[in-house]
């Protein structure tokens, strides 16, 4: 079964990838959707009996990929109760887009391409999932890099897709960098690479010391360093988020599905499988606990004020990453996975449900331009709601139970580990932030009056084909007026919502609750002193309620602000220009990145290109051979005048020189 | 007094060579010219021929030189209707114009 699960979505790819172009567009996104379906159905069955039955995990050993001395490298596919939580959100979120997409894309004519990359993400996205070594993680984590800067860049008609797309590639390489090393010095420490050979090894690791460029530092909390440096690239931490909001440029379903829901939690994933690592690398964790803190706490103020809508729901998945760090920066590691899971639906459900609202305004992205839309699409505008519940963690939704969870795991670790006080005020301030912006999307989006003067600008350029599409009756309105989305982009949103809601009542007493042992059967692994999944249960009654009482806070602000007197959020950025400008600059990142490092790169290329490369090599490689060979021609054509005066003047000078020769030879 | 020797015209063989050389070279006028600049050469060659048949009582000398009178004869004679050709072939029988030959 594991098998169909990790390789269909391949085949998918493949045959949608090479033959697209003769099977048509409507068969690859048969059997791509066709095949992912069944793979989500396959995953479920996978997790009810591995992680809800009685299944011990297993990891069917695929053959050999390499041995090189003591490096051995198996293809495997491992399986146990963290791999198929992965399976299901996975796989889930992966068919769900795929049948957004038929309606999402259906004016795109590169759509076999499309469906094809999807396909190929979710492949190398099941290969991280199921890796049983450090190498196919590695493998499965540069796949979906891969898939990502393919799909970002899909429109590459766009120069800034494109842009985007290199971006988010040569960002992520330098988390992956220290990934490498990370795997490196794993291996020089165990001289493995297989995890259940390294998890045997590391306890025998503690209190090793390592030397390098003279500094004395601890092996583990080294190695732990290095990987979280990678699962920072990947999951678009502080330092090295500055590409998952760029990303946004690719098409929407591809932000719901790669940049929301899967492959930015690759690295949460990553830091809970490798727990038995951390779990010997205290001061790693209280790295990850201070980046995760930070990362939460920065992306919900930029939030604030962004007016893409897809931006604001992207920085909203970067502070929501945050939240997963800090919940395994102190050592709850389930319950980072726990809200990687509730956070999966929830986000692929706003995202998609931006998407039908983008669907809906004719690829307006601006929300300044939106406005008063519920009337117009009230299926989608019931979904958003759904959706900016969960995330903002109103009670009985998914949201409100995973949050709720880092925040009071948070508090609870703050008594043995300082650094964890710092992930609890950022979280809770993060989380009243969270409500603001999420219900001021909402409020910019459905509520009051459009701007109709740029409405009517957006729709001049109207394309016919979305009107096929129409389910929703509004004859008597105006030819061009926003529209619902087609049923095949509702459904998904009808599934996804069903998870916002439920996903936290049904499955939290397994996740963190007292199925706990049962649920997880080892997969994650907890210190000797780490009883944080007992202890967060007991938090004082005030601190479990903050979160709520700052979300509603944020929500009242919010509906002050944007609905109860609309014009006062523009009169507060004008009063406080100066902090307005540093939020919407997102905190001058990208400024401060092209100062240090982007400038500097072009000037240190410029120098070798145009100094190193065109001055000395150049020049006195071949093109200085070149120029020499032709000076030597046009002497040699001066000396070609074609007068006969001159031919017969050399021979004679020739003449004279041979006799003189010979005479002078003579004489001697 | 004076008595006429074998260098004095090996002498004058040798101006006149100089002459005919420097006719070829000098002459930016007419191909006609340059024909006469040869016949001078080849006169020169003769004189020479002549005089060291005399110099070393050697007839072959003067039976050269009447060889070589022949060969300028002919050779006049083709050269100047190659002149000819070349006239009606290019409109010019200037040095100055012909260089076809220039790279």
């Amino acid at each position: 079964m594991i098998y169909a699960i990790v390789f269909l979505p391949l085949v998918g790819f493949l045959i949608a990838g090479a033959f697209g172009r003769w099977i048509g567009v409507r068969a690859s996104e048969f059997v791509t959707t066709g095949l992912l379906m069944i793979c989500a159905v396959l995953s479920w069955i996978v997790f009810f009996n591995v992680a809800l039955g009685h299944d011990h995990g297993y990891a069917p050993i695929l053959g050999n990929w390499m041995t090189v001395g003591a490096l051995k490298v198996d293809w495997a596919l491992q399986v146990d109760t963290l791999t198929a939580v992965m399976l299901v959100v996975v796989n889930t979120v992966s068919s769900l887009v795929h049948l957004y997409s038929v309606g999402y894309m259906h004016e795109d004519p590169h759509r076999p391409r499309f469906f094809a990359y999807l396909s190929l993400f979710t492949f190398a996205m099941l290969m991280l999932v199921t890796a049983n070594n450090l190498v196919q993680m590695f493998f499965g984590w540069e796949g979906v890099g891969l898939a990502s800067y393919l799909l970002i860049g899909f429109w590459y008609q766009k120069p800034s897709a494109n842009a985007a797309a290199i971006k988010a590639f040569v960002v992520n390489r330098v988390g992956d960098f220290g990934f490498a090393l990370g795997i490196f010095l794993v291996f020089q420490l165990t001289k493995s690479l297989t995890f259940d050979e390294v998890f045997a090894a590391v306890p025998g690791l503690e209190g090793e010391k390592i030397h390098a460029f003279g500094l004395n530092v601890d092996a583990l909390t080294l190695a732990a360093f290095l990987l979280f440096i990678g699962a920072m690239g990947k999951s678009a931490q502080f330092f090295l988020h500055t590409w998952l909001p760029d990303a946004m440029e690719g098409p929407t379903p591809v932000s719901a599905l790669i940049h929301a829901a899967t492959m930015v939690t690759a690295g949460v994933f990553m830091v809970a499988r490798l727990s038995p690592i951390f779990e010997y690398a205290p001061a790693a964790l209280a790295f990850v606990t201070i980046i995760g803190a930070v990362t939460a706490f920065f992306a919900a103020t930029v939030g604030l004020v962004q007016n893409d809508i897809k931006r604001v729901i992207a920085y909203s998945t970067c502070s929501q990453l945050g939240y997963m760090f800090v919940a395994e920066g102190v050592g709850a590691y389930s319950i980072g996975v726990y809200h990687l899971f509730t956070h999966a639906f929830f986000k692929a459900l706003l995202f998609l449900g931006a998407g039908s609202v983008i669907h809906a305004m004719h690829h307006e992205q601006d929300m300044r331009n939106m406005g008063g839309l519920r009337k117009d699409i009230p299926f989608t505008f019931a979904m958003m709601i759904i959706g900016t519940l969960a995330l903002t963690g109103f009670p009985f939704t998914a949201g409100f139970y995973s949050k709720d969870a880092i925040i009071e795991a948070a508090y609870a670790a703050s008594k043995h580990h300082p650094t964890a006080m710092i992930g609890f005020v950022s979280t809770v301030v993060a989380a009243g932030l969270t409500s603001f912006y999420s219900w001021r999307l909402v409020f910019m989006t459905f509520f009051g009056h459009r701007a109709e003067h740029r409405v009517a600008e957006i729709h001049a350029e109207d394309e016919p084909a979305a009107e096929v599409a129409h389910t929703h009756g509004h004859d008597d309105h105006d030819h061009h007026a926003p529209h619902e989305s087609p049923i095949v982009m509702l459904a998904p949103l009808a599934v996804l919502a069903l998870g916002a809601l439920g996903a936290g009542i049904v499955f939290g007493k397994y996740f963190i609750g007292h199925d706990y042992d049962e649920f997880w059967k080892g997969s994650l692994f907890t210190g000797r002193d780490n009883h944080i999944i007992h202890e967060f249960h007991d938090v004082a009654l005030g601190v479990g309620l903050a979160p709520t009482v700052v979300m509603a806070l944020g929500f009242l602000v919010s509906l002050y602000l944007y609905v109860l007197k609309p014009g006062s959020a523009q009169a507060l950025a004008r009063t406080f220009p100066r902090l307005y400008q540093f939020l919407l600059n997102k905190w001058y990142f990208d400024e401060l990145y092209d100062f240090l490092f982007v400038r500097p790169a072009f000037a240190i290329g410029r120098l070798f290109w145009k100094g190193g490369d065109g001055a000395i090599i150049d020049r006195l490689g071949p093109d200085g051979v070149a120029a020499r060979v032709a000076d030597g021609a046009r002497f040699a054509v001066r000396l070609e005048t074609g007068y006969l005066y001159h031919y017969a003047f050399a021979m004679l000078i020739g003449v004279a020189a041979v006799a003189t020769y010979f005479i002078a030879g003579g004489l001697r | 007094m004076l008595t006429i020797g074998l260098t004095h015209y090996l002498v004058v063989a040798a101006i006149l060579f100089t002459l005919g050389v420097a006719g070829i070279i000098l002459n930016r006028k007419n191909i006609i010219v340059i024909l006469m600049s040869i016949e001078l050469i080849l006169l020169s060659v003769n004189l020479n021929f002549v005089a060291f048949s005399q110099s070393l009582s050697d007839l072959t000398g003067q039976v050269f030189a009447l060889f070589v009178l022949t060969v300028a004869a002919a050779e006049a004679a083709i050269g100047l209707a190659i002149l000819v050709a070349f006239y009606r072939n290019r409109g010019t029988i200037a040095v100055e114009d012909i260089n076809s030959l220039k790279g």
